[in-house]
């Protein structure tokens, strides 16, 4: 039996993904982190909020929980605060995240909670049929910005490292192996931890913008990442129009469970205990 | 000697509604509280905040109401007992999550002590013009659960028991309180806990790989295991099947939409709770819930002293609507005069439910002030001729 069909539940299968889309390549990638970090799957609990990446819990034989637009870091927040000793890993678009999650984005960073979250960027709305994104580079085009995009797109690494993650990673489809690492690393994080992973939309957002097949799309992402130790050799505008990849962020802050806990025992220790 | 020091000492309180709210669920078990700061609502998460650590449990103020509710629901699948509280603006963003509890059946409380609307109102001032959002706020079909304390220690009782029905029936329950109740001192005997009736959440009895965690139960409620204990199963709010898999089989969708209604509607009985004080032989019932029933008491008590014969029905239980009763008394009053603080909201059920036996009149205001003894006497007279 390979290492991935022990994990996916075959009766929700076949997933809704399109053929050439990038969400199965980092479905694979997470399941090979899962599987060498040895975690016990009833403690593990994946949770997602809406949108094309946000079916994959669904896929998988762990404790899932699919939810509603935009929320699934503050359901997550409320069963890992429930539950700290599980390990919570939280799945998300760039318009779940970022657009209708923008507010439990920045504040999950600021707590610094022990999330792992695995933001799906392919730029567009892809299950509603192609609107603009906040990630939705500028000039794009999508159904909701026919003569290309004019909001500048927010770079979710930045932010995040911004409003309080200890954990930042870029990683995309193409670069497999190296999105196993960087989701293992974002998992042992003790912390608010994010991965951007770049992902092919090539039904939705390729198509419109005339960049190719899945195929194509993917060598975009081959010829355009840069590794953060080798960005960090070139000038900016050698970067122009690149993708850094890697770990790209770590810092080391109290983790809000832990401060918890911390603050529990310290109050039952002194005072009158209870009603 | 000995059963005297047993013997538990009484436990008397001045206690505000909110503060009462917090105890009674603390008595239920609640172990987990999420929210976000609203008037006039605000003294319940202090409470909570600040009793919560001290009992193992855990409080967070999250970034807004919207993801209180989805905190509450992700601690409720980790198994503690979870509960928010608002008042109506936050209600309106609460909806969304109320919604998704509702369809993949999460048992949590929701607390919405209501002020003056519509938008932000009258923050301070009490209200009942929620009762209609507490019913259909979220969209779609979908049972509710609501209901409506008038005193600080009923406060306390039914906060307890909208967690034993969130427990039972695997369903949000609202606990619609007004301003009035919320901030009101009343000296309230808090019970002793091993005599209050708690109900948890019936687990699964079956191993792991049989459980069906939206089971076509023949009890219509199917049990619920905790995340983490070994039952791995998946949640959604897209229609699901008896897994929990997404499913747009209308056969299977029909099933779970008429599940959904039924585990209420077949346990009615159960779950409706009302008070009736001289309704027999009465010419006007007034019928009217929170804090506006302690101003129709009065009126009828007055009413009666003048010689009009008036009694009150209050539900407890706002939803499911007390229909059956409310067509009992309608074949038996001539008048039944509806008093609630919002513009007319719930006359209409009452007018739904009578269907023409007993004619309808009305005491509504919704100002900020409260409708007073006399508002209502006025209109007892006035219909009583």
């Amino acid at each position: 039996m390979n290492i991935y069909e022990q994990y996916l539940r075959g009766p929700m299968m076949p997933h809704i993904w399109c053929s050439g889309c990038g969400n199965g390549i980092v479905l694979k990638a997470l399941l090979r982190a899962i599987h060498r970090l040895n975690v016990s799957r009833d403690d593990l609990c994946m949770v997602s909020g809406i949108g094309c990446s946000s079916r994959l819990p669904g896929y998988v034989d762990f404790n899932t929980l699919h939810t509603t637009h935009g929320r699934a870091l503050a359901f997550a927040t409320g069963l890992k605060l429930a539950r700290p000793h599980m390990t919570v890993v939280v799945i998300s678009g760039d318009g779940d995240a970022l657009a209708i999650g923008g507010n439990h984005f920045i504040h999950a960073a600021r707590r610094n909670i022990d999330l792992t979250l695995i933001l799906f960027n392919n730029f567009i709305y892809g299950m509603t049929g192609g609107q603009c994104s906040p990630t939705t580079p500028l000039e794009r085009l999508a159904t909701t910005a026919p003569y290309g995009q004019i909001e500048p797109p927010f770079d979710v690494c930045r932010l995040a490292e911004a409003a309080g993650a200890t954990y930042v990673a870029r990683g995309t489809a193409y670069h497999a192996s190296q999105l196993d690492r960087l989701i293992e690393g974002g998992i042992r994080s003790r912390g608010f931890s994010v991965i951007e992973v770049l992902v092919p939309c090539p039904t939705i957002y390729g198509r419109r913008n005339r960049l190719g097949d899945g195929v194509a799309m993917l060598k975009w992402q081959k010829e355009n990442a840069v590794e953060v130790r080798a960005a960090r050799k070139l000038d900016p505008n050698e970067l122009e129009g690149k993708v850094v990849t890697g770990v790209l962020f770590t810092a080391q802050r109290p983790e809000y469970c832990q401060e918890y806990e911390r603050m529990m025992a310290r109050v039952q220790g002194k005072g009158e205990r209870g009603l | 000697m000995q059963e005297l020091r047993n013997a538990r000492k009484k436990v008397v309180r001045l206690l505000q509604g909110n503060e009462a709210c917090v105890e009674g669920a603390l008595v239920a078990g609640a172990r987990f509280f999420a929210g976000y700061p609203i008037t006039p609502s605000s003294e319940i998460a202090e409470r909570f905040a600040e009793k919560l650590p001290r009992l193992g449990g855990k409080f967070i103020q999250m970034e807004d109401e919207i993801g209180a509710m989805a905190a509450v629901i992700g601690a409720s699948l980790g198994g503690l007992k979870a509960i928010t509280a608002t008042s109506g603006p936050g209600f309106s963003l609460k909806v969304e999550n109320i919604g998704f509890a509702c369809m993949a059946e999460i048992p949590c409380v929701v607390v919405n002590v209501m002020r003056g609307g519509p938008s932000t109102g009258l923050p301070t001032s009490p209200g009942q013009a929620d009762v209609m959002q507490a019913r259909w706020g979220t969209h779609g079909d979908h049972p509710t659960i609501a209901l409506c304390p008038s005193s600080v220690k009923e406060t306390f009782d039914l906060t307890v028991l909208s967690f034993n029905l969130a427990e039972r029936f695997r369903v949000p329950v609202i606990l619609l309180m007004d301003e009035i109740v919320g901030h009101m001192r009343e000296k309230i005997e808090l019970p002793d806990p091993a005599e209050i009736e708690i109900v948890d959440r019936k687990k699964p009895s079956v191993p792991p790989q049989e459980y069906l965690p939206y089971q076509n139960d023949p009890t219509d409620i199917p049990p619920l295991a905790n995340f983490g204990e070994g039952y791995r199963f998946h949640v959604t709010g897209l229609s699901h099947d008896e897994r929990g898999y997404p499913t747009t089989d209308p056969a299977v969708v029909a099933a779970l939409q008429a599940r959904l209604l039924r585990k209420i509607e077949r346990y009615r009985k159960e779950i409706v709770r009302y008070e009736t004080v001289n309704l027999r032989g009465a010419r006007v019932a007034v019928f009217s819930f929170g804090s506006v029933a302690r101003s129709a008491k009065l009126a009828i008590r007055e009413a009666r002293d003048m010689g009009i014969a008036a009694g009150l029905f209050r539900p407890l239980t706002l939803w499911p609507f007390p229909e059956e009763e409310i067509e009992e008394i309608s074949r038996e009053v001539e008048w039944i005069l509806v008093a609630e603080m919002n513009l007319g909201q719930m006359v209409f059920e009452v007018e739904r439910c009578s269907r023409g036996r007993a004619k309808i009149a009305r005491v509504n205001k919704a100002d900020g002030e409260a409708i007073t003894p006399e508002e209502i006497l006025l209109r007892i007279q006035e219909v009583a001729g």
